[in-house]
């Protein structure tokens, strides 16, 4: 504070800064700025498949609350007197009729519908794209695998929230898909007529339905979401972000731009192209036509009445089932529903579960901020465009009625080429996987060892010809061999030390032989060494 | 008649007397058959003459040279005019080749002529008409569209854009057929389509259905509200769109935003 008498008196600070004063002494925002606004994140475009989640959650949030203030979510019976001639005089419940009334009477209301949904197809989508990018790049080893969980729970959540907004309008393919989801839950052993009853209050569809699956729908998993994002985000504060090994990279820094400007800008930026993007979409593409479905009546079906295409591996899953059924002491058991439903569980714990076993089958304990180029870890890539290929094998399930119109073939065909390669696909993806990636490790060996091809052949006096090859940049040569092998685990001597034998548990021996088909020679070309790189530098 | 009995022996009398016999009896009939037809309606059997004729030389390989089918073609006794009438002119009579089911194509036969052969199989044994105009002219459009979700949706599609059956069967695409043809393939069942005759739909829910299908489902009418339909075919085309252009343009922005950044400068 000066007290210095001036001959000229102090400038009177900017408003912008006298706000920035105001807020600091109330929320400490120059500490929170000076930490987080010179934060680092490294460029790449696979980095910003989450933010494309992110964006289309929010927009799926702001969407949705328009669409709210129009909806009445309630199953009581009107009869239809408005806009759309075709529907004059239908019977219908009140949240099919106030759907209508968005679709042709809101003001903007068919755009709203249309980018909510178009939203959450691709929310959906980019985050399934966002995961596999973390699964094979190895991006979600330790520290990660807690940041991991919550992006699976958010893909699950994503997944279910959109099947229940599927579900709201009550129109015919709405209410197929709840009975499914009722014949579903009626399947399981015991407790599923019991479930059903609760769900519905009563026998399907009762009335209960709708309101109950709003409430979820907009409230619980929402809210739940909004806190999983917010936690997933200050995790990738924490950890940092992770990047791909190159000169200067290392374990213990990141190379990349600034939050403040650079990725403010480039976020910022990206957040409109894409609110962008998929406003263009929902203007020229229709999404959920439910005027044309007309109003859910459980005595109607129509064909294709598929689920939104992140659930579409479950209709895969019960399209390729055989009806199996038993029947016990007046009971039945009815497999040809239930087996898919625990498929269809097991199919997305897989893939939730995967960071802890290979962690587990790896043994090591240190953390990783670099990521691995997928050919690196071939078990991981193969493993993981097998689970790939199953998800994709079930969705042509899902949509055997279309492709079989579409390019003319027998839905039976298609069916019983679903069951095949439910079971075969996968292990033939795997094997084929793993291959191509040792392949690329030896191309890469053979870069390192022996430089790039040129192309140029040159003639050597006595008459030979040699292709000539150039030697790769250091820079290059750095990064195709910066990565770990890891050596397969070697079990404990069977006999300790002072001649004690020792008992191996059954645990240790399995770890053991997965850890030789993770890490074993059969799973990875050894990187150069020194010696041979020096050796070849030699020769030529 | 001495001229006569002189040539009586001659190698070629044996040959005039079968010629004299034969225009007798040729005579005989032509003089009497047609007189009876033609009390009856002569348009008609003129009609059955003609369709009869064509149906020799375009529908007997199959369906027999009297209409009672082959292993190659179901009989036709029975069947009646408006199956004629739906199968021709759908163009998929005459089939171009067995299979599991026979598409629709460019009608090979002119109207008149499927006219003629449907009033030929018609004589064949007692089946349906074909329609009157005023029995297929739209009902009730609303009303048609609750009948066709309860009873058409499952195999047409809510649009009426087809469906998969089983064993590369199908349930056709509805849009651009004619009031006609839709009346005719609900009377008369054809092919994989079970049949819905008056007993079980009365002709005012036909003339309702109808008036759904053509007119709800026409782009004329009802314009694809919101922007091109994906092919009216639910959540799988609108699954493949959302992630090529969707998720697709997304990444592409990603990797033109990832590009261009202000990155240090080399030396």
């Amino acid at each position: 504070m000066s007290t210095t008498p001036s001959t000229s008196r102090p400038q009177r600070p900017k408003a912008g800064e006298r706000l920035a004063d105001w807020a600091d002494g109330r929320l400490g925002v120059y500490t929170l700025a000076k930490a987080n606004l010179r934060k680092i994140f490294p460029d790449h475009w696979s980095f910003m498949l989450g933010e494309i989640c992110l964006y289309t959650f929010i927009i799926i949030v702001l969407t949705g609350v328009y669409l709210t203030l129009f909806f009445t979510p309630s199953l009581n019976e009107v009869v239809y007197h408005g806009s759309y001639k075709p529907m004059t005089g239908v019977r219908m419940s009140e949240a099919f009729k106030t759907t209508l009334d968005i679709t042709f009477d809101v003001r903007a209301g068919l755009l709203m519908r249309q980018i909510h949904h178009w939203s959450a197809i691709v929310f959906v989508a980019a985050m399934f794209v966002h995961m596999m990018r973390i699964l094979y790049t190895g991006a979600f080893r330790k520290p990660r695998e807690v940041n991991w969980l919550f992006g699976f729970l958010l893909l699950f959540l994503g997944q279910f929230d959109g099947f229940m907004g599927y579900s709201l309008p009550d129109d015919l393919l709405s209410g197929t898909g709840i009975r499914f989801l009722e014949g579903a839950v009626l399947s399981v052993p015991i407790v599923g007529t019991y479930l059903t009853l609760f769900f519905f209050g009563g026998q399907f569809p009762g009335t209960a339905f709708i309101p109950r699956l709003f409430t979820i729908h907009i409230l619980v998993i929402p809210g739940i979401m909004a806190g999983l994002v917010v936690a997933h985000l200050i995790l990738v504060f924490y950890h940092k972000h992770t990047q791909f090994a190159g000169p200067g990279r290392s374990e213990r820094n990141v190379v990349g731009m600034p939050l403040m400007p650079v990725y403010m800008a480039k976020a910022g930026g990206f957040f409109f192209l894409v609110f962008g993007a998929l406003s263009l979409i929902s203007a020229f593409a229709q999404v959920n036509p439910i005027w044309a479905y007309g109003p859910y009546r459980p005595d109607q079906v129509t064909t294709d009445a598929q689920p939104d295409w992140y659930m579409g591996f479950s209709e895969g899953l019960i399209r390729i089932m055989p009806g199996w059924e038993i029947h016990f002491l007046g009971h039945t058991l009815e497999l040809g529903v239930f087996i898919p439903l625990v498929v269809f569980i097991l199919v997305l714990v897989a893939i939730a579960v995967y960071p802890f076993i290979e962690s587990w089958i790896t043994g090591a304990k240190r953390e990783h901020h670099l990521l691995d180029r997928p050919r690196n870890a071939p078990v991981r890539t193969a493993l993981a465009t097998a689970w790939l290929a199953l998800y994709l094998v079930l969705l042509l399930g899902g949509g055997n009625d279309l492709f079989a119109t579409h390019f003319n073939l027998s839905i039976n065909a298609i069916t019983w080429f679903v069951r095949i390669g439910f079971f075969v696909l996968p292990v033939v993806v795997f094997i084929v996987v793993k291959r191509w990636c040792l392949g690329l490790q030896r191309r890469d060996r053979d870069k390192v060892l022996h430089g790039r091809e040129t192309g140029v052949i040159k003639r050597l006096p006595h008459g030979e010809f040699i292709e000539v090859h150039e030697r790769l940049s250091q820079e290059r040569l750095h990064e195709l061999t910066a990565h770990d092998q890891l050596k397969p685990l070697e079990l404990p001597p069977a006999v300790d030390e002072a001649g004690v034998e020792r008992k191996v548990t059954f645990g240790e021996k399995l770890r053991a032989r997965l850890s030789a088909a993770y890490y074993g020679e059969h799973s990875q070309v050894a990187k150069p060494t020194t010696k041979e790189f020096e050796e070849s530098t030699h020769h030529h | 008649m001495e001229y006569l009995s002189a040539r009586r022996r001659h190698p070629l009398a044996a040959l005039v007397a079968l010629l004299i016999a034969l225009a007798a009896t040729g005579g005989l009939y032509a003089a009497l058959a047609p007189t009876q037809r033609a009390q009856a309606n002569p348009a008609q059997s003129l009609a059955i003459d003609q369709g009869k004729r064509l149906y020799d030389v375009g529908c007997a390989s199959c369906h027999g040279p009297s209409g009672q089918g082959s292993h190659n073609g179901p009989s036709l006794v029975g069947v009646g005019a408006a199956a004629v009438d739906f199968q021709m002119g759908t163009g998929r009579m005459p089939a171009q080749q067995p299979g599991a089911q026979v598409p629709k194509k460019r009608p090979v036969y002119p109207q008149p002529q499927i006219d003629q052969i449907a009033a030929y199989v018609a004589s064949l044994g007692p089946g349906p008409a074909i329609p009157n105009p005023s029995q297929y002219t739209p009902g009730d459009m609303a009303n048609g569209g609750q009948l066709f979700r309860t009873n058409c949706a499952q195999c047409h599609n809510f649009a009426g854009s087809g469906g998969a059956l089983s064993e590369g069967k199908f349930a056709p695409e509805l849009r651009g057929v004619s009031p006609k043809h839709i009346y005719e393939a609900m009377l008369t069942g054809p092919q994989n389509m079970p049949s819905f005759p008056d007993t079980t739909m009365p002709e005012p829910q036909k003339r309702d259905i109808i008036a759904y299908v053509t007119s709800a489902t026409d782009p004329a009418t009802f314009p694809s509200y919101g922007g091109l339909s994906l092919g009216w075919l639910g959540p799988v085309p609108e699954g493949l769109f959302g992630w090529i252009f969707g998720l697709g343009v997304l990444i592409a922005a990603s990797i033109w935003i990832a590009a261009r950044t202000a990155k240090a400068r080399k030396k």
